[in-house]
């Protein structure tokens, strides 16, 4: 997995409630059977018109904003589905963090799977972001996760909060499995109990 | 399992069971007892196990089935979609790589994974069961702790049977008296998610009780749990009983004999103790309900079909207000408007959400006699092939088909028209499915979800229709 230590960008402002997976990637494309290549259909019917024209009004297909790095949205970002794809297709993009006031938990949890860093901040916070991603190029904000820190345009520091073991895997990109895969014993313990403690589950 | 002598949750009893470590930052390493897999969100994980030079740990406690691409028309021809078709060949590669249990396109058995894992006995109380797809959730209704997940936990299942988490908070919805005439368990789902929000259950899981739940069957419990992501939590669960072991008794994968009898005695101790605590309390009463359906664009946009489109102004805060706007604007509805004014162009019945023999068995009860309004498209598509089975042997296919009605091979279809089923841009439908999110069924496509007895409703008069008219 990639890391994610720290990042300075363009933030690009998408000030919706409740932002459903179906909107971030609309589902003729997860057909796919791959991880790639997504990034072009981020947010696809926003994007472009049903002939397949660039809508010039949505954020993402307006300069600086094509090389944003980071997304400002409203709540409850990331709801419905659980597909994959949604961080996938941000990825993709070149999106590496979003800041919302809330997110839905399993795309919140998919985030960390794939270097993405999802920050839940308080509302008026994600406010005042907003306004500094409004402004373009010329307010490009860092993210240090390593301080669990938001440097605004202004100099402002902004703090955050994150769990410590996603922290620890995101920063050192480290692969789950891997590390579950260390606890084989203790998992092949567990196995062993359930054989006596819920036989019938062993069928 | 820690011994405790603190009153606990259903949650907290199943979450207990499955800890295998709990590292000391608290983070929770949880076994996995069932894996449900389709071809949507596998091939990935199953690509990461062979770069990897992975085995799936616990083939035989996973099941893998194609339900969203395929067609709901003849099969005997495949799918016509090229994309769609290679979807369903790697996971058919896939599950022969890897030894995992599948059911075919052609396979009797063969339908929506949330409807064939209950189907099957594979769904049993105080599992824990994933699988990548948010309505995994359903099978909460069993007592089972399940929910959806994305695709590197799906690999993470495959390769180590376990999972990391952290536990959820506890939310009680205590449903009191009955279910008025005419008002099922999608009604009262509807407007649970309209009380508590698309974000109410984010970090929760929410266990529904109150007498008004213990009255329902299990198909109509699994409606309820089947939406709990829709009010924003990952899982939802309903305490087993004698309902809940009536209907898995003899399912092909259910404990038998002297294995029975030990795992209900252990599914009885399963329920929430007296006086357990729970984060956050909400309480409805039956009694109060009409048959509600959604106008807007969220599923908790709803409104009793006695109602009217709501007005901006009604809005709480700016951000619903644009919300607002941006749905009425989308559906194309004006504030004020009577629901029961609205016309529709297509009638959906099908989905995970209500696609059991119940829910049939309900939209034939309206259809029986009476015929789909003019220049109404009205499809049937029942939720697995044993459903479909049953339903013919019942002869529902045929008062359906009298009634015009199309009835079609069972698969996820116009829930999310990954397949063929899709609405054209502005079509109007109703839909027993869970999401009316924009585009869902359709790029520009308008979805009122709603009970199958008020699609039925819908079918008959071309409009959204108060079901309890046509019922008297
Ligand atoms: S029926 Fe709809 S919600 Fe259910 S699994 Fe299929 S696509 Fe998902």
């Amino acid at each position: 997995m990639d890391k994610f230590t720290t990042l300075t960008g363009i933030a690009a402002p998408l000030p919706m409630v409740n932002i459903d997976t179906d909107m971030i990637i609309p589902k003729q494309y997860l057909k796919t059977i791959k991880r790639t290549g997504l990034g072009q259909f981020l947010f696809d019917e926003m994007r472009r018109d049903s002939t397949g024209k660039e809508n010039p009004d949505f954020v993402l297909n307006k300069e600086p904003y094509t090389k944003a790095e980071i997304l400002v949205a409203g709540d409850n970002f990331g709801c419905g589905s659980s597909r994959e794809h949604a961080p996938w297709a941000l990825k993709d993009f070149g999106i590496r963090a979003v800041i919302a006031p809330s997110f839905a938990d399993i795309f919140y949890n998919n985030c960390f799977k794939n270097g993405l860093l999802p920050i839940k901040l308080p509302e008026e916070i994600v406010e005042q972001l907003m306004e500094d991603a409004k402004l373009g190029a010329n307010a490009r904000i860092t993210i240090d996760l390593e301080k669990q820190e938001i440097t605004r345009p202004s100099g402002e520091t902004i703090a955050f909060e994150v769990d410590s073991f996603r922290k620890h895997c995101l920063i050192n990109g480290l692969d789950d499995i891997g590390l579950t895969l260390q606890k084989d014993t203790k998992i092949a313990g567990y196995e062993e109990k359930l054989k006596l403690s819920q036989p019938w589950l062993a069928a | 399992m820690t011994a405790t002598s603190k009153p606990r949750t259903l949650f907290d009893k199943i979450w207990q069971n499955h800890l295998v470590d709990v590292q000391d930052d608290g983070t929770c390493l949880i076994y996995i007892d069932r894996h449900l897999v389709h071809e949507v969100t596998s091939p990935q994980a199953f690509e990461g196990l062979r770069t990897s030079g992975r085995q799936v740990r616990r083939p035989e406690y996973t099941l893998a089935v194609a339900d969203h691409n395929v067609p709901t028309s003849d099969r005997s021809k495949g799918i016509a979609d090229e994309e769609s078709r290679i979807q369903v060949e790697t996971l058919e590669s896939n599950v022969k790589a890897f030894g995992v249990p599948y059911f075919g396109m052609t396979d009797a058995r063969q339908g929506i994974v949330h409807i064939i894992g209950p189907e099957q006995g594979f769904t049993l109380p105080g599992m824990t069961i994933v699988c990548g797809d948010s309505h995994t959730a359903t099978h909460g209704a069993f007592g089972s702790l399940a929910f959806g997940i994305g695709t590197s936990e799906v690999e993470h299942v495959l390769a180590t049977q376990t999972l990391v988490q952290a536990p959820a908070k506890n939310m009680r919805v205590t449903v009191k008296g009955d279910l008025p005439f005419g008002v099922t368990s999608k009604d009262l789902v509807l407007a649970i998610i309209g009380k508590i929000g698309t974000a109410g259950g984010t970090g929760y899981v929410i266990e529904y009780a109150g007498e008004a739940i213990r009255k329902l069957s299990m198909e109509a419990r699994m409606t309820i749990c089947n939406m709990s992501i829709e009010a924003g939590a990952r899982a939802g669960l309903i305490a087993p009983d004698e309902i809940t072991y009536g209907y898995i008794k003899g399912k092909p994968m259910a404990p038998k004999g002297a294995a029975w009898e030990q795992a209900v005695a252990f599914w009885k101790t399963l329920p929430s103790d007296a006086g357990a605590v729970y984060d956050k309390e909400v309480e409805l009463d039956a009694g109060d309900l009409v048959p509600t359906v959604t106008w807007g664009t969220s599923p908790e946009d709803v409104a009793p079909v006695t109602g009217t489109v709501p007005s901006p102004d009604s809005a709480p805060n700016p951000g619903k207000r644009e919300a607002i706007e941006r749905s009425l604007a989308y559906m194309d509805l004006t504030p004020g408007m009577k629901i029961s004014d609205v016309k529709v162009d297509t009638v959906f019945i099908g989905s995970c959400t209500n696609g059991r023999i119940e829910d049939i068995r309900a939209v034939a009860e309206v259809a029986k006699g009476r015929k789909v309004a003019a220049n109404i498209r009205a499809m049937v598509v029942p939720g697995s092939g044993l459903v479909k089975q049953q339903a013919e042997d019942e002869g529902l296919d045929v008062i359906l088909k009298e009634a015009g009605f199309d009835w079609r091979e069972p698969g996820c279809s116009m829930c999310l028209a990954m397949n063929a089923d899709k609405l054209a841009p502005g079509e109007r439908c109703a839909s027993t499915s869970n999401r009316n999110f924009e585009g869902r069924q359709g790029r520009g496509g308008r979805t009122h979800l709603m009970s199958p007895a008020m699609a039925a409703a819908a079918a008959i008069t071309g409009r959204i229709a108060d079901v309890r008219e046509l019922m008297r």
